[in-house]
């Protein structure tokens, strides 16, 4: 099997697998990286976000030979380290206090899929909106929608 | 509110350790004698019943103090998103005067000796344990008070204990973490103590942050699948293309055996697992093998055959055509008809279809099993561990004191949990492979070989006179409701097994009597329902159970009713209320949703209202249904009406954590949503075309109503109720009510997208998941 060489959450990883193997399985099955996670395979329930270059994308739908070796992967464990000092990323922090999961699974999706879509609407030079987050496909079988609207809203303020 | 003593333990033990009998502190059943005929659900109610359940058993809840000055505690439940852990340490908080951040709670393994005690569902966790965990707690801060007074040289009622240090007046002060060894009990002794009185909480009813939330943000929270079991590779099973479907044959197993990463291609009777060193090279196995397949259990069948079926079993009406019932009233009732003729006497007749709605959270099931030829060992979400481990011991073929079932926080539940069948298969697979797994369902398996949310019809007859409510008659009928698994043990669990079917529905029918109700003062008010007894579609009592359903049927028919009598919505549910508490959530909504303003045509506003679990609660939506509202247009969504504002009220009793209780009403709102407008499954010629979250459409961001309101009433009552499930029924309800408003059509079936033409490309039956896609990179953002 061949190797494979990227960033991952700020450290050089190699992996040897087969080239089809989806990234999620590289993270979660080889690497032991389980903040990502598995609700659907297909790119539908988003709940493997991360972020490929700072842009949202899911693992699910990546093999691994679509990987540069200078690509930069952040899961939701390398999402504070993406900000300066020891503490969370401003969306975390907005989470923690709209106080936003109920069962946890879907939220590191979640809040990877918001950081994504606030960094877009302020690279467009705007705020992020209601229609921006109506885009979102992310699911939550808990129901937590509202407070990921409030917490989005609310964490972009904090965002540069 | 005065003082309330209760006996404890204080048990033997390294440190300070008190502890209780779950059930006490509920001796009262809460009779609540109103006016008209009182249903069941009135006098004795699911609680009470699983309360009740919980009673004989001599076992114990502990709350140990720790030599670092913390508490812990290990639930008997599940977390599967509820709060329970939040809730139950704001508890032990309370009564030890801890910070909240000192109290540890985890969930217990399957504890045998608990027996009825260990089974989440019903909304009852709070319920049952409020009073136990305050007691256990309670002690053990009576015990530290009492070795501080010692040490300290101080009389006990000088001392005052903050944030787990106890202070004599002088300022000397000691920790329980110093005191949590020496002040341990050497022998067993019973304990009577004082609970706080409600006058002093500072913990409960104050809203707190759920314990958990910096783990879910940060991506340490562990479900089953991210735990760290040596040598337990993934699996995933290779299913049949028809619901239940089973294996004949497997034609190449060897050349899958051979495909990278395999270790293991095993039969089960659930179809073929496969074993590999990745899921993602376990999703490739399960597309390349090649299998004969047995029919399934619907084989043949579609929605319609089903809905015929349900139309064979319905019950006649018995409440009798309208000239019989006045003659019958007027005897029987003397004077509620006060002179009217049967030309004033109205009926109307309501006949409502709920489609089968799927279940799966969005965990798929999943299970960590490492079975040895005399042991096992399995790590998975479960509300129902102790029967869980005594039936895969059965199936094993191991004693059932061999299996240790470890209960891990699951990615939700709705019910799903109430079952082990991923538990099961893992358990079956590692025994088969001789070795360790983590076993989880491809998402395309949940809609398809899942359980559901049984297909329902609910019919409704209504007989009135004037402004006076003769008789509403209610019967629902359904597909057969799976509770297999007993009250949480296997001697329940069986009685409701055999024979086959008969017994179940005893059960169904005492769950139904005992959580439904009519909260309206309408003279004459039955409820039934009825089950078909085959198991033929899987099935659990998903979220909310029967309630959702026949809560939108009644709440429907009396919108019309009110209709006719000239009553606004509002008007007509405060002048029926049975109960001062209903009244008062109807109030709130009605004022802070701003009930009858003026809106668009197109657009209306529509209110329901719900009483289950100790509590009450009204819901007002508006809704917009006009063209360009429905018609908006999102890649690979329904988007369809759109639910704009909700105003919602829960009165549950006393409030532990209302920050907690808001979450679930927000979550019951989007469930209630996706059940009036979305959310089915379709069953068509044995299969259920669902295979992802882009068929099966539960709310999502472009569903959700922008402006949601939740309000936690203020308690008049020191019993707490339950908050898991109660946010549904009422919203379901009052967006159907709201709909049939706007649009001036009432639905008779629900989703109302249900028969519109399938919007998706169904995914292929052989293989049985889809390849994951691989241009993930095209879509990023």
């Amino acid at each position: 099997m061949p190797n494979y060489t990227f960033k991952l959450n700020g450290e050089k990883v190699t992996v040897d697998v087969e080239d089809s193997e989806r990234l999620l399985w590289v993270l979660r099955d080889v690497l032991g990286v389980r903040g990502p996670k598995y609700g659907c395979g297909i790119n539908v329930c988003k709940a493997c976000t991360s972020h490929i270059n700072g842009k949202a994308f899911n693992p699910c739908a990546t093999p691994i030979s679509a990987l540069d070796e200078d690509d930069e992967i952040t899961t939701i464990e390398g999402l504070a380290d993406t900000v300066p000092g020891d503490g969370l990323h401003p969306m975390q922090e907005a989470w923690l206090d709209a106080d936003v999961a109920q069962c946890g699974y879907c939220q590191p999706g979640q809040i990877m899929a918001a950081v994504a879509t606030v960094n877009k609407a302020h690279a467009e030079g705007r705020s992020v909106t209601d229609a921006d987050i109506d885009e979102i496909r992310n699911i939550c079988r808990c129901g937590t929608y509202v407070r990921i609207r409030e917490a989005i809203k609310a964490g972009a303020g904090k965002m540069g | 509110m005065g003082r309330r003593r209760f006996v404890g333990y204080l048990l033997a033990a390294a440190t300070v350790t008190g502890a209780a009998q779950i059930g006490i502190g509920l001796g009262t059943p809460a009779a609540a004698v109103v006016p008209g005929v009182p249903q069941p659900a009135d006098l004795y109610d699911l609680n009470d019943l699983l309360t009740d359940a919980a009673r004989p058993t001599a076992n114990l809840i502990q709350v140990v103090v720790e030599k670092d000055g913390t508490a812990s505690f290990e639930l008997p439940r599940a977390e599967v998103g509820q709060g329970i852990t939040t809730s139950i340490a704001m508890l032990i908080a309370e009564e030890l005067d801890l910070p909240l951040g000192k109290v540890n709670v985890t969930l217990s393994k399957a504890r045998p000796e608990l027996i009825w005690n260990q089974m989440t569902g019903g909304s009852n966790t709070i319920h049952a344990m409020y009073t136990p965990v305050r007691v256990a707690a309670a002690i053990a801060r009576r015990v530290l008070l009492d070795a501080a007074a010692i040490a300290l040289a101080q009389p006990h009622d000088t001392l005052s204990v903050y944030e787990g240090v106890i202070t004599a007046p002088g300022g000397a002060s000691i920790s329980y973490g110093e005191l949590a060894t020496s002040a341990a009990a050497l022998v067993t002794k019973v304990v009577d103590v004082d609970l706080k009185p409600k006058s002093d909480f500072a913990v409960i009813g104050t809203p707190r942050r759920r314990k958990d939330a910096l783990d879910a943000v940060t991506g340490k929270k562990q479900f089953a699948m991210d735990l760290d079991v040596p040598d337990a590779l993934p699996v995933m099973v290779c299913r049949a293309p028809e619901h239940n479907g089973t294996v004949r044959s497997v034609r190449n197993k060897a050349e899958v055996e051979a495909m990278p990463g395999v270790t293991h291609v095993v039969t089960i009777p659930t179809g073929v697992a496969v074993r590999a060193g990745t899921f993602g090279q376990c999703i490739n196995a399960v597309r390349a093998l090649d299998v004969e397949w047995n029919p399934g259990t619907v084989s043949g069948r579609s929605d319609a055959d089903v809905l015929e079926e349900l139309r064979g079993i319905q019950r006649p009406m018995a409440v009798p055509n309208v000239e019989e019932l006045l003659g019958t009233v007027t005897d029987a009732v003397g004077g509620l008809t006060g002179g009217l003729t049967a030309a004033d006497v109205k009926t109307l007749d309501t006949d409502f279809v709920f489609y089968t709605r799927s279940g799966s959270p969005l965990e798929t099931n999943c299970a960590v099993a490492d079975v040895r030829a005399d042991k096992a060992t399995i790590w998975a979400g479960s509300k129902t561990p102790i029967v869980a481990a005594e039936s895969i011991a059965l199936e094993l073929g191991l004693p059932p004191t061999a299996v240790t079932f470890n209960v891990v926080e699951s990615g939700g539940s709705f019910g799903r949990k109430l079952f082990w069948d991923a538990a099961l298969e893992a358990a079956l697979v590692s025994q088969k492979c001789k070795a360790p797994v983590r076993l989880m369902w491809h998402r395309a398996d949940e809609p398809r070989q899942g359980r559901n949310h049984p297909m329902a019809t609910s019919r409704v007859r209504t007989v009135w006179a004037g402004d006076n409510i003769l008789s509403v008659e209610q019967q629902h009928t359904c597909t057969a409701t799976d509770y297999r698994h007993g009250f949480g043990e296997i001697l329940t669990s069986s009685a409701i097994s055999l024979p086959a079917g008969v017994s179940n529905l005893g059960v169904s029918e005492t769950i139904f009597v005992t959580s439904q109700q009519v909260p309206y003062d309408f003279g004459l008010t039955t409820q039934g329902l009825m089950e078909t007894t085959s198991k033929a579609i899987n099935s659990g009592a998903v979220r909310n159970v029967y309630s959702p359903d026949v809560r939108a049927a009644l709440e429907l028919t009396i919108d019309q009713v009110a209709k006719k009598m000239r009553l606004n919505p509002v008007e007509f549910r405060l002048k029926y209320a049975k109960e001062d508490r209903l009244r008062r959530v109807i109030k709130q909504v009605a004022a802070a949703g701003n009930w009858g303003r003026s809106m668009p045509a197109g657009t209306a506003q529509g209110i329901a209202v719900h009483q289950e679990y100790k509590g009450y609660s009204a819901c007002l939506v508006e809704i917009d249904c006009r063209p360009e509202t429905v018609n908006r247009k999102i890649y690979n969504a329904v988007t369809g009406p759109r639910v704009t504002k909700v105003t919602f009220a829960i009165d549950c009793g006393e409030v532990i954590n209302p920050k907690g209780v808001e979450a679930q009403m927000q979550g019951g709102i989007m469930d209630g949503i996706a059940l009036a407008l979305t959310a089915s499954t379709h069953l068509e010629d044995g299969h259920y075309l669902e295979a992802s979250w882009d068929n099966y459409f539960y709310t999502r961001q472009w569903n959700t109503p922008p402006d949601v309101r939740v309000f936690v009433m203020d308690p008049v009552t020191d019993i707490p109720g339950g908050a898991g499930e109660a946010g549904v029924a009422a919203s379901f309800a009052a967006v159907a009510c709201a709909y049939a408003r706007a649009t001036g059509t009432t639905p008779t079936s629900f989703p109302i997208n249900h028969h519109d033409p399938i919007s998706f490309e169904v995914k292929s039956f052989v293989p049985p998941v889809p390849a994951s896609p691989t241009d993930g990179l095209s879509y990023t953002y």
